[in-house]
């Protein structure tokens, strides 16, 4: 039974496609990863099963079917409602994300308290539980502290706390760990698995990066210019992808186990081929 | 490969704690390069690789002389630059360049790609800067029509192959390349080494690379310095550090890159 599946979505903007008729369908508890270069959507799809896209871009087709609920037929204030109290986000750059003139205790319990309608109390003692979840040794102080006087690891840390504060069925991950050094990314992701195992939730991985796929993900799906090139599970993927393009970005990702290989691009031919693909979509749906 | 390009002495940089500052009081200072000491040889490719607030930046921007270190010598050349004052470096700069990070802020988006190319070949009074440019694109494998362009027309990849011919534009023995590949997709960030390892055999050139991406460097570099803490715990030949880290600190950052392959006892 999946929680999330997501049928033909489209979006647009003005007249430019976006997102072409991604499908994909995540089932409770599976880490589902979508990868894809800078550009090709990916961010897009999480945003648009949180209702956040930019308002540039609009979701033109398609619909978000989220535990059983059609989410675009829902009117707004419900929809936010559902998607506030089963998902949840844990962003890219944990600064942006975070208030620099709040505390972060506050940033944490806040959510609780306006959405969920717990009391102040309870949320706060749920956040220092949750600290301490996290790894965080000294709760009560990091509570009281600023964004600013937190370490990029540390704030990490609290917006995964926060992500997973109101145990959310699902969590949109955008790029969890691309702001940091491979050490503390390491840790993070050990942080996001062992979570995710105990809280048996769901996760979308955003990511560009095929070694952290391998690593954290059960299925991947591959993007180029918001058309799905291939759905696999990572056992398939990494043994042995199926399109062409999926290929050349395994070749392309530098390995330090292989120094002497040549580390070769995205073969012009590939990306020719992924171009025919996008242009045959397109004339399919009369966009062109 | 005996001439040296660079050598560092016992090199320290200390920056003044301006956040903790009281007031009436001299700000602490907190030391970011301990003592660090290493030569560059003539045509070597160095990799300089540390976790994040290990001081490489800062190491980096020491050796091209955009700060200033506080104890040590750095030499270029044979010649002692470590507290040369701006006027006496700056007809030394063309010698020694940088690539930096981001290429939409190191790049004036307000001009052409023309204009940010031929800036430093006007400023070093180099002649024929229309042909000096153009070729510093051919060099960079950028048509020359992009010379027209501003930045924001450029993908991520053009954008540094632009950092990248402007360094290249004023003949330097040496460049320093500051985690030019990080903001990158892996296409590009291919393309962009493939590039750098081109330029290097052509030109002559010494590199210094940083990057927290272990991979990238056990490809690019013959030699790995680790920084950790603003001292140097590791220095040797790139393949021997891979092969046999001898310190903890080394052999974890090796292990904590993630490389794609179904690894399910990694985490």
């Amino acid at each position: 039974m999946s929680f999330l599946t997501i049928n033909n979505l489209t979006a647009h903007v003005g007249k430019l496609p976006i997102l072409r008729d991604v499908s994909l369908s995540v089932k409770a508890g599976e880490v589902y990863g979508l990868v894809g270069e800078s550009g090709a959507g990916k961010s897009m799809i999480g945003k648009a099963v949180l209702g956040i896209l930019p308002l540039a871009i609009e979701a033109t087709g398609g619909e978000i079917i989220l535990d059983g609920v059609d989410l675009q037929k829902l009117p707004a204030n419900q929809r936010r409602q559902i998607i506030g109290a089963k998902t949840a986000l844990i962003p890219q750059d944990p600064l942006t994300a975070l208030n620099p003139s709040r505390r972060v205790g506050v940033q944490i319990t806040n959510r609780l308290v306006d959405i969920l309608g717990w009391t102040k109390s309870d949320a706060e003692h749920r956040a220092l539980d949750l600290l301490v979840e996290v790894h965080i040794n000294d709760p009560e102080r990091v509570m009281l502290c600023y964004p600013h006087e937190l370490s990029g690891g540390m704030r990490q840390r609290l917006l995964i706390a926060a992500a997973f504060a109101a145990e959310p069925q699902l969590i949109i991950a955008d790029e969890p760990t691309t702001a940091l050094d491979v050490t503390v990314q390491k840790q993070i992701l050990r942080l996001i698995k062992e979570m995710q195992a105990r809280y048996g939730t769901a996760l979308l991985f955003v990511t560009h990066d095929l070694g952290v796929v391998s690593k954290v993900c059960q299925k991947v799906l591959v993007l180029y210019d918001g058309l799905v090139l291939e759905q696999a599970t990572v056992e398939n993927f990494f043994t042995g992808p199926q399109h062409p393009y999926s290929k050349a970005l395994l070749e392309t990702t530098p390995k330090y186990t292989n120094p002497t290989g040549n580390l070769t691009p995205i073969p012009l031919h590939v990306l020719e081929g992924v171009h025919r693909q996008v242009a045959a979509y397109d004339r399919m749906k009369n966009y062109v | 490969m005996s001439e040296t390009m660079y050598e560092i002495q016992n090199l320290h940089l200390s920056f003044k704690d301006m956040a903790n500052k009281r007031i009436f009081q001299p700000a602490p200072v907190v030391e970011v390069l301990k003592g660090l000491s290493f030569n560059i040889a003539k045509g070597g490719v160095v990799g300089i690789v540390g976790g994040s607030g290990s001081g490489k930046s800062t190491l980096g921007r020491a050796m091209v002389r955009l700060l200033e270190p506080s104890a040590g010598i750095i030499r270029f050349q044979g010649r002692d630059i470590t507290h040369l004052n701006e006027e006496t470096l700056r007809p030394m700069r063309r010698k020694f360049q940088m690539i930096f990070q981001d290429p939409m802020s190191s790049l004036n988006p307000r001009r052409t790609v023309f204009a940010i190319i031929a800036a430093p070949l006007r400023l070093h009074k180099f002649d024929r800067v229309e042909g000096r440019v153009e070729e510093a694109l051919d060099m960079v494998g950028l048509p020359r029509n992009f010379q027209n362009r501003y930045p924001h027309e450029l993908s991520g990849g053009q954008r540094q192959r632009v950092g990248i011919a402007r360094s290249i534009a004023t003949e330097p023995a040496f460049i320093l390349a500051d985690e030019i590949v990080s903001g990158l997709d892996v296409s590009s960030q291919a393309q962009v080494l493939n590039l750098l390892e081109q330029l290097v055999r052509d030109l002559d050139l010494t590199l210094a690379f940083i990057s927290h991406d272990l991979s990238v460097v056990r490809r690019l570099c013959q030699h790995t310095i680790v920084l950790h803490q603003g001292q140097i715990i590791e220095a040797q030949q790139t393949s021997k550090l891979f092969d046999n880290p001898k310190t903890a600190y080394a052999r974890e950052l090796i292990d904590a890159i993630p490389l794609p392959n179904l690894d399910q006892h990694w985490l």
